[in-house]
């Protein structure tokens, strides 16, 4: 972009009086090798992380790659790691930095690298198949479920995730690990499972499915030391430990480290 | 090109938002080996985006909502110019689309009774919108989401492969749709053979060959600059229509929606969900006054409150009083928003205020609308429990889109395409409701998908991909890289290269000036012209680097959609010369009776080659006046003869 | 970590902030609470003080305990133990607190590194979790909860006992009857806010519309349980002091004031 199109694009906005110029460092490179950039760049009030990223691309990197999508924090496309966070770009105010600091940016660092801020996120996607589904109850059709909001509410909780994946990627277990990608589902997914877990017409128990032995033995939860980072990088502020993890911990517990429930669950199957 | 990779499918969907997924899921139930190509990662559409909720008459709220009432609104909404069969078939349908999702697992608010919870909105007479909180678009991507990975999952013990029979293959783009050679052109308009497409991630080129493709692509808010649409908007599932033959109509019609965000500059136009008044939200101008009750048009006087006290008393008993004037439909608030801010009335950014702060408690909004609470503290810094929100409007929707077979979901003209949700013009007339989006997904997502598997069952013969199309795509796919510098033949071409970033800017900001929420037969005069440079220059759009994840080449090659359907817009907005829903002219302020049954008819102007868009002083576009079928009597008879007598001439009444 | 697949990022960490200041700050005071309380439970002196006996000896159960007419000492160990009585029931809210998943994180974090902070590279080559033993253990935690209420009780009977005087006649209240007071709350909010408790309230049903009752208690252990961090500290701060008091009692440092 020449000199009087940025020009033009700087009196389009509004306050423009408030622009400053930022430090940014932005990571640029592919999987042979990528280092990180310095850039100097326009930002005006009100703007967040994405806005700068996009005015680099308009006016001095048009070919720097970026996956993003809503800009509303609502899509969960735009995750990166800012100054060392997992954040989302779209939802991380400039206002929050010091003028005269200098911006990190990153591409999420658990996962491939495709191309300067864009990662290979299939992990998740394999991840997500490897979950049994909703089963629904046979005796139930369409129009004639009935659920009480209060036994809705635990798994709403968890259906807010809008699968940006950021606490799949600050996840030590995988993050500092890669080998233990095979045998760990990460938070996203455990959540799920407890999500489906506390779902009311749930049919799963009934169809052989046993979600919650299934959690430990096959989908890594013993990995996760409860160390809490996914709860404080969610951009949707879900409580991933307190509400799905150690719940689901506490559910594989009934069913594995537990004889008094087990003995009762054995009379009362008895006696039913 | 013999290089370029090609896969055999039955059914290939392009868009994974709800229409998408849902008609992916219907192939796929038929027996279809379906693919779905979608430009973003799977569950990332903008489908996400709708908070409000699915309208479907399930009657959970108020006994009294049946599929009738439901039709009536929708056509009242519309301004009696939707596919009354569409709207019909939305209406009877809508419920069944919802309920199934539940078994599926999406997981509503519920009623008291453990029914699916319903909420007010505007336009709709009864509470309506099923919901989640106001992210009921998450619930419904995520819920159709994790039903495809459940089929996968079957298909994964039956044939051992996730993918054997429902494929998505995400961020990837089409770019044409291929049809079987007529007479052996490059662009002949015979059945569908497949789609052309390629990777954003690596830039590689393949062509899925399939006899159906099920376009839902969306909408087109990309080529506005104040929009709540993300990057995807960019018109594809139109331009990809219109390119293969299939025409667009009611293109004039393109929704704003009232409140959008209007600060800070960043998120301007970003949605504020309707829930907000349908849940007690006020709109005030600066002066303080609920300024709405000055605006209700004679065609609504009857069904929405006079005063303030009135409004606020149907929130809680709505059999004995009318609704407050705030819940009109969409097009009716956001021009008085509009009329406001122009009167100096408005806030210090350039809207108006829309208050919940002093309606309801802190507590009671937090739980009703977190996500709005939510955008507003961590993008404008509002606590809108505690201070009113400053809202503008904001291109939404297109109601116009591919003319479509009400029943069927098939294009117009090109056998084996298909197309549903936002990209099918008809069932939304003027206007759509809200609420409507949601449900018309599902409703024609199925259709789509069931009618394209029936298609292809009937099929004998497959159409081949004609190698000619092939080629031709690919060198138009790569035309940006070799732009710059380049003198070609033909002095059009000749020139700079543009930056398709500025190109798209120049294009937003002149749709927005000169075809937006007001119109003058002037400025869409003027339109035409800009946007007949702009398609000059735009074949001149260059981009540096390689094919690798290069936005700046993604940019460029969606730029030659979003020229042709913002071509549709201007020349059926210039041609219809009456205001009716998304469109209103100030030349022609009123509603005109003769106009409904019109619909605007858009095609390509020469589908053999591309020397109008090299010529700056034709357009690409031809446009065709149609009328539409009358409406069935059993239908007219939902509607009092006195309000039909605002919409329908004298002589459509009479026979 | 880097893979080559990954980005090439060679620094560890890129976080600009003091993302060091909350393990380092955990880990001294977990720290300065382990080197205080190993040294009062091994002491086996100063711990009783007519009528207050100090937590960490509560129940006394050795048949070296102090004679606390009244109190909780039962001589279940002969007087073939000779060490501090004190680490026959530490044991329990040690368990408690070490299986704790609040506490967990804290020394996962503090001390083991793992991670130290988020984002923050962990210096282990492997790392398995709770997967295997010795730390699959933590899944007991439950135990330790039903032991954990059972000392809870003990405790608030020796709060309830420091109403009497040091010539064990009721209708006394000191200085030190306070210092219990708070202890034996935040001992019990610590102990009902534990996620276990929380489970089997009612975390663990399937529909919270059969169990109203159970729901609504799962409600309120919820409000606490999002405090548990905070309870976690403070009760581990005031049973020190608790001890510390009669410490201060026993060894004749200061004299209890009285209100009645």
């Amino acid at each position: 972009m020449t000199e009087q199109q940025t020009a033009q694009h700087v009196a389009e906005q509004p306050g423009a009086s408030g622009a400053y110029q930022a430090h940014f460092r932005v990571w640029r490179g592919d999987t042979d090798g990528g280092a990180l950039s310095d850039f100097t760049v326009e930002v005006h009030e009100g703007e967040v992380v994405l806005d700068i990223i996009h005015r680099l691309q308009a006016t001095q990197a048009p070919d720097l790659a970026v996956r993003w999508n809503c800009k509303a924090g609502k899509c969960g496309s735009c995750s990166a790691e800012i100054n060392g966070r997992p954040r989302l770009m779209c939802m991380t105010r400039m206002s929050v930095f010091e003028r005269t600091e200098t911006i990190t940016v990153t591409p999420m660092r658990a996962f491939p690298v495709v191309r300067d801020l864009v990662t290979d996120v299939s992990f998740n996607y394999a991840k997500a198949r490897e979950i049994p589904a909703f089963v629904p109850p046979p005796e139930l059709g369409p129009g004639e479920y009935r659920m009480q909001q209060e036994d809705v509410g635990r798994s709403q909780e968890f259906r807010k995730c809008i699968e940006c994946f950021l606490c799949q990627d600050t996840c030590h277990v995988v993050r500092d690990h890669e080998e233990n990608k095979a045998a760990f589902a990460g938070p996203r997914f455990l959540m799920r499972i407890a999500e489906l877990d506390m779902h009311p017409l749930d049919a799963a128990p009934e169809s052989g499915i046993d979600r919650k032995r299934t959690a430990q033995d096959e989908h890594g939860l013993g990995y996760c030391n409860i160390t809490k980072c996914c709860t404080e990088v969610c951009p949707e502020h879900i409580k991933i430990t307190d509400n799905a993890l150690i719940p689901l911990k506490e559910r594989a517990a009934d069913r594995k480290y537990d004889p008094l429930v087990w003995l009762g669950n054995k009379i009362r199957r008895r006696t039913e | 090109m013999a290089h370029v990779d090609r896969q055999t499918w039955d059914v290939v969907v392009v868009g994974a938002g709800g229409a998408g997924l849902r008609a992916a899921i219907e192939a796929r139930e038929a027996g279809m080996r379906t693919a779905v190509i979608c430009k973003s990662l799977f569950g990332k559409a903008h489908t996400v985006m709708a908070e409000g909720g699915i309208a479907a008459s399930m009657g959970n709220a108020n006994e009294h909502d049946n599929w009738q009432v439901h039709f009536r609104d929708t056509m009242r909404g519309g301004k009696f110019l939707n596919h009354w069969r569409m709207a019909e078939l939305h209406a009877r349908e809508a419920p069944d689309r919802v309920w199934e999702l539940e078994t599926w697992g999406a997981l509503f608010d519920r009623t008291p009774d453990g029914r699916i919870s319903q909420r007010n909105f505007g336009g709709h007479e009864y509470p309506r919108l099923a919901h989640v909180g106001d992210r009921t678009g998450l619930e419904l991507i995520r819920t159709l989401q994790q039903k495809i990975v459940s089929l996968q999952q079957e298909d994964e013990k039956e044939f051992g492969a996730y993918d054997a029979r429902l494929k998505v293959f995400q961020e990837c783009t089409v770019t044409r749709v291929l049809t079987e050679s007529k007479s052996g052109s490059a662009t002949g308009s015979g059945k569908v053979s497949g789609t052309f497409c390629y990777e954003r991630e690596s830039g590689r080129f393949f062509v899925l060959e399939a006899p159906a493709v099920v376009l839902a692509t969306g909408g087109i808010g990309k080529s506005f600059k104040v929009t709540s649409n993300s990057w995807e908007y960019t018109g594809d599932g139109h331009a990809l229509a219109l390119l293969a033959g299939a025409p667009l109509i009611n293109m004039e019609f393109v929704q704003f929606h009232p409140t959008g965000m209007v600060w800070p500059p960043s998120v301007k136009g970003i949605l504020v969900t309707e829930s907000v008044r349908g849940d007690g939200g006020v709109l005030r101008n600066s002066d303080g006054k609920r300024f709405m009750f000055g605006y209700i048009p004679d065609v609504f006087k009857e069904k929405y409150a006079e005063t303030e006290d009135e409004g606020d008393r149907w929130y809680e008993d709505p059999d004995h009083n009318r609704r407050p004037p705030e819940l009109l439909p969409r097009d009716e608030v956001a021009r008085a928003i509009n009329a406001e801010v122009k009167a100096g009335r408005g806030s210090p950014h350039g809207g108006v205020f829309l208050d919940v702060s002093t309606r309801m408690p802190a507590e009671v909004i937090k739980r009703r609308l977190p996500s709005m609470h939510h955008q507003f503290k961590e993008l404008a810094d509002v606590d809108i429990t505690a201070e009113p929100m400053e809202v503008g409007p904001t291109c939404h929707y297109v109601m116009g889109g591919v003319d479509v077979d009400p029943d069927t979901a098939a294009a117009t003209g090109v056998p084996g395409l298909f197309a549903a949700g936002e990209v099918a013009g008809g069932m939304h007339g003027s206007n759509r409701l809200g609420g409507n989006s949601l449900s018309d997904l599902l409703v024609f997502g199925r259709r789509a998908g069931l009618y394209a598997a029936e298609y292809v069952t009937g099929l004998t013969a497959r159409p081949a991909a004609d190698p000619l199309q092939i080629d031709a795509a690919e060198a138009e796919a790569l035309r940006p890289f070799s732009a710059e510098g380049e003198e070609r033949e033909g002095a059009a071409d000749r020139g700079p290269a543009e930056n398709p970033y500025t190109l798209h800017q120049e294009l937003q900001q002149a749709m927005n000036d000169l075809v937006g929420i007001i119109r003058k037969e002037s400025e869409m005069f003027e339109a035409l012209k800009r946007l007949a440079d702009l398609r000059v220059r735009a074949r001149r759009a260059g981009v540096e680097g390689h094919r690798q994840y290069n936005p700046g080449w993604h940019l460029a090659i969606d730029l030659r959609n979003m020229l042709l359907v913002s071509e549709c817009v201007a020349r059926a907005a210039l041609e219809r010369e009456e205001s009716r829903g998304g469109h209103t002219r100030d030349d022609h302020p009123a509603m005109d009776r003769s106009w409904r049954n019109i619909n605007l008819v858009c095609e390509l102007a020469d589908p053999q080659g591309d020397a109008r868009a090299a010529d700056p002083s034709l357009g690409q576009i031809r446009l065709a006046r149609r009328e539409t079928p009358p409406i069935r009597r059993d239908l007219l008879e939902l509607f009092e003869k006195d309000e039909l007598a605002k919409y329908l001439t004298d002589e459509e009444l009479t026979r | 970590m880097h893979t080559p697949s990954r980005a090439a990022i060679p620094a560890r960490h890129l976080r600009t902030d003091r993302w060091w200041l909350a393990p380092a700050t955990t880990a001294a005071g977990l720290l300065a609470f382990i080197v205080y309380s190993t040294w009062r439970a091994f002491a086996n002196a100063d711990y009783y003080s007519a009528p207050y006996v100090s937590p960490f000896y509560s129940p006394c159960l050795a048949e070296n305990c102090h004679t606390m007419r009244g109190g909780p000492n039962w001589e279940i160990f002969g007087s073939w133990w000779g060490l501090s009585p004190a680490l026959l029931i530490l044991i329990f809210p040690l368990g408690f607190r070490l299986t704790c998943y609040y506490y967990r994180k804290a020394y996962y974090r503090g001390f083991w590194a793992s991670p130290p902070a988020c984002a923050v590279a962990e210096p282990h080559k492997k790392y398995t979790g709770e997967t295997r033993f010795p730390l699959i253990l933590q899944n007991i935690h439950r135990y330790f909860f039903y032991f954990a209420v059972l000392v809870a009780g003990v405790l608030t009977y020796d709060t309830v006992l420091t109403f009497r005087d040091e010539h064990y006649a009721w209708g006394h209240m000191g200085l030190g009857s306070l210092v219990f007071l708070a202890n034996i709350v935040l001992i019990w909010a610590y102990t009902l806010s534990c996620h276990s408790c929380r489970h089997i309230v009612g975390g663990r049903l399937r529909h919270f519309s059969k169990h109203p009752v159970r729901y609504r208690l799962w409600g309120w252990i919820g409000k606490l349980n999002e405090r548990h961090m905070l309870l976690a500290w403070s009760s581990l701060i005031s049973v020190a002091l608790a001890d510390f008091y009669v410490f201060l009692l026993a060894s004749g440092a200061f004299a209890d004031p009285r209100f009645f």
